[in-house]
């Protein structure tokens, strides 16, 4: 069985610590990185350098035909397919169709704006190189880590874990999958 | 700072007291999952499991009988069982506007008390949308209510009625509060994944963490996604309720066909939902001791806001009496003057007492911050809200416009069975819930902690 490296991980000490950190591995040009810690970091995608989220824009754009579709669900299925008198009220009533418009719209969004997170975030992926480190199990209770990838252009293990050494990271460790 | 200095120096005193570390958070929480047994939730879920049982026989004697054993009778074709999910959809709004408004807020206070209120949004309206069901005579054809498209009954249902736009607004705040409740459960559940010692914990939590590593480039999509799901259930608040009160309000009984229905129905909703809040919350804090993170400050927090909510029902019971004499319109004054001296008279009297007069305690800061009075006001204002919505249903039904046809609903003790069943359900799941989720959100409680701020020691 031949290992392969997949990553070095470095612990630190405090969010604050994790917060320079990253501004210092992305000076150093590195791409393919993350900065692990139990909550999210304020401020911590522009020391990264990471650009926002796309998922809003996903969201709004399937808000828009969601709310098309369930109008136009309501004009065809009580306007035009299949008429009926009810109460003298009108075939075709905005004013009616507008809570079921609403709810259309908004339970599309709630989809898209969970399913559209894990699909952005990989997830579920239940296996991951990561997970075969002891240490990198604090960081869902109070470990501030940070991961550099093989696959960055720049990586090399020997510079790369020296680096993470230099910045102040501690327990720098060596990630291998098969 | 404590408690103590903080008052006195009129600081807001910290969010989580007794300064923990981030370990001693999930350390505290995860405990609660991981430790032992405790024989008393045996006991809890022994009798609450039992009365689901008086659920399921009610239920299965309903289906069997029909609609004939509840003391529905013309003219007062609806009763206990709408007036019970009308309760139930309200109770949940406390969760929604914890998780969703005072989010949008940035009101950090919420992160305590945000996830079992959630999960009690979750639980209410489970027992909500039970009755609805149950009332519609044959269940079995149910999915009838859906669009969809079939040459069996070659036709659609009626999106101009109330009531189906009631079961999108009920069904759609059911999976967005699912959607919710689950998304913020993922770093939590990561969290469980990485500490559990047995294979089943290892397993289950693991599956349901998805593998979230809590990077910065997962954080950045779920934090917005967070974001607009809070965004997403916002309106949800105000509208699943006043879409509750368009079944009542676009009929013409007297009593029901009024405008301020909507906003009175959401205010008694929220109103409710932190009474019941406040129930759950204080038994939960005392048996897991949790009295660090389910601080007095929150308490009283909740207080203000059921103070306003019951400050906000009672302007609307007073107006509604005054639209009925300024309107002219007889049969609405009959209604009005029918509902406080009429057969019911009790009801609405309890309703006053319960709902307006009793969270008056909460102008006294003493009051406000005495565990065992808001513990007790918090179960009247949840029965003076029970009658709230039986006084609308009843009163106006029972005498509607011709005398002839008046009578007076008495319950069965079918409709009372049901009813204590749904609290057999509700106590049940969410027993389940405290014994094996976190019942407070341990990466959110984390992010409010003073230590997580990055130039926490900084010299500004």
């Amino acid at each position: 069985m031949s290992e392969r490296v997949a990553g070095v991980i470095a612990q630190f000490e405090d969010p604050a610590a994790l917060l320079k950190a990253a501004e210092r591995v992305r000076d150093e040009g590195y791409k393919k990185f993350d900065c692990h810690s139990p909550f999210p970091i304020h401020g911590m995608d522009q020391a990264m350098g990471e650009r926002r989220s796309p998922l809003g824009w996903i969201v709004g754009g399937i808000a828009v035909i969601a709310t098309l579709a369930g109008a136009g669900m309501q004009w065809w299925t009580n306007g035009v397919d299949y008429q009926f008198v009810i109460s003298g009220k009108p075939f075709v009533s905005y004013q009616a169709y507008l809570p079921v418009t609403f709810a259309v719209a908004v339970l599309t969004s709630a989809f898209v704006s969970t399913f559209g997170m894990m699909a952005l975030n990989g997830l579920p992926r239940w296996h991951h190189p990561l997970f075969e480190s002891e240490q990198f199990k604090k960081v869902t209770d109070d470990g501030f880590l940070v991961s550099i990838e093989a696959t960055d252009r720049k990586f090399n293990v020997e510079q790369t874990s020296a680096f993470l050494e230099l910045i102040g990271g501690t327990n720098v460790e060596v990630i291998t999958c098969d | 700072m404590d408690a103590v200095t903080a008052e006195k120096t009129h600081v807001d005193a910290p969010l989580i007291q007794g300064n923990p570390t981030f370990h001693d958070v999930s350390e505290k929480i995860s405990s609660l999952i991981e430790g032992k047994t405790p024989p008393l939730w045996f006991i809890a879920i022994g009798l609450s499991s039992s009365i689901v049982l008086l659920l399921l026989g009610s239920v299965g004697y309903l289906l069997w009988e029909g609609l004939g054993i509840w003391g529905l009778q013309n003219p007062n074709g609806w009763g206990w069982a709408i007036v019970n999910f009308v309760f139930w959809v309200g109770i949940g709004h406390a969760g929604t506007l914890i998780s969703a408004i005072l989010f949008l807020l940035r009101q950090k206070w919420r992160t305590s008390i945000n996830r079992f209120a959630e999960a009690m949004t979750l639980f209410a309206v489970i027992c909500a949308g039970l009755f609805p069901a149950i009332h519609v005579g044959r269940i079995w054809l149910i999915y009838w209510i859906f669009p969809y498209p079939t040459q069996y009954l070659s036709m659609w249902p009626n999106f101009r009625s109330p009531l189906l736009w009631d079961a999108f607004a009920v069904g759609t705040y059911f999976t967005v509060s699912c959607l919710f409740w689950y998304v913020g459960l993922i770093p939590d559940l990561a969290t469980l994944r990485d500490r559990a010692t047995t294979k089943i914990r290892k397993v289950l939590f693991g599956i349901f963490a998805l593998g979230w590593r809590g990077g910065n480039k997962q954080w950045k999509h779920y934090e917005l996604a967070y974001l607009l799901l809070a965004g997403l259930s916002t309106p949800l608040v105000l509208s699943v309720h006043s879409i509750v009160s368009t079944d009542f309000a676009v009929s013409i009984i007297p009593g029901w066909h009024t405008t301020i229905f909507p906003p009175y129905f959401v205010a008694g909703a929220i109103f409710s939902g932190f009474a019941m809040v406040m129930t759950l919350g204080i038994i939960t804090r005392k048996i897991f001791g949790l009295e660090d993170y389910i601080t007095i400050r929150h308490l009283e927090n909740m207080n203000k806001i059921m103070l306003l909510t019951g400050m906000m029902v009672g302007y609307a019971y007073g107006c509604e009496f005054f639209i009925a004499w300024y309107s002219g319109n007889e049969f609405e004054r009959f209604a009005f003057i029918n509902r406080a001296f009429g057969p019911y008279w009790w009801a609405y009297w309890s309703m006053i007492s319960c709902n307006v007069l009793v969270p008056q305690l909460f102008w006294f800061k003493k009051l406000r911050r005495s565990i065992p009075v808001m513990f007790v006001a918090s179960i009247f204002i949840n029965i003076g809200m029970w009658f709230e919505r039986f006084v609308i249903v009843i009163t106006s039904l029972s005498r509607d416009f011709l005398p002839s046809s008046w009578d007076y609903y008495r319950p069965t003790i079918f409709d009372v069975t049901t009813f204590i069943g749904t609290f057999g359900l509700f106590l049940t799941l969410f027993l389940l819930f405290v014994r094996f989720l976190p019942v407070i959100a341990m990466a959110e409680v984390k992010g409010v902690l003073p230590q997580a701020d990055p130039h926490h020691h900084d010299t500004h």
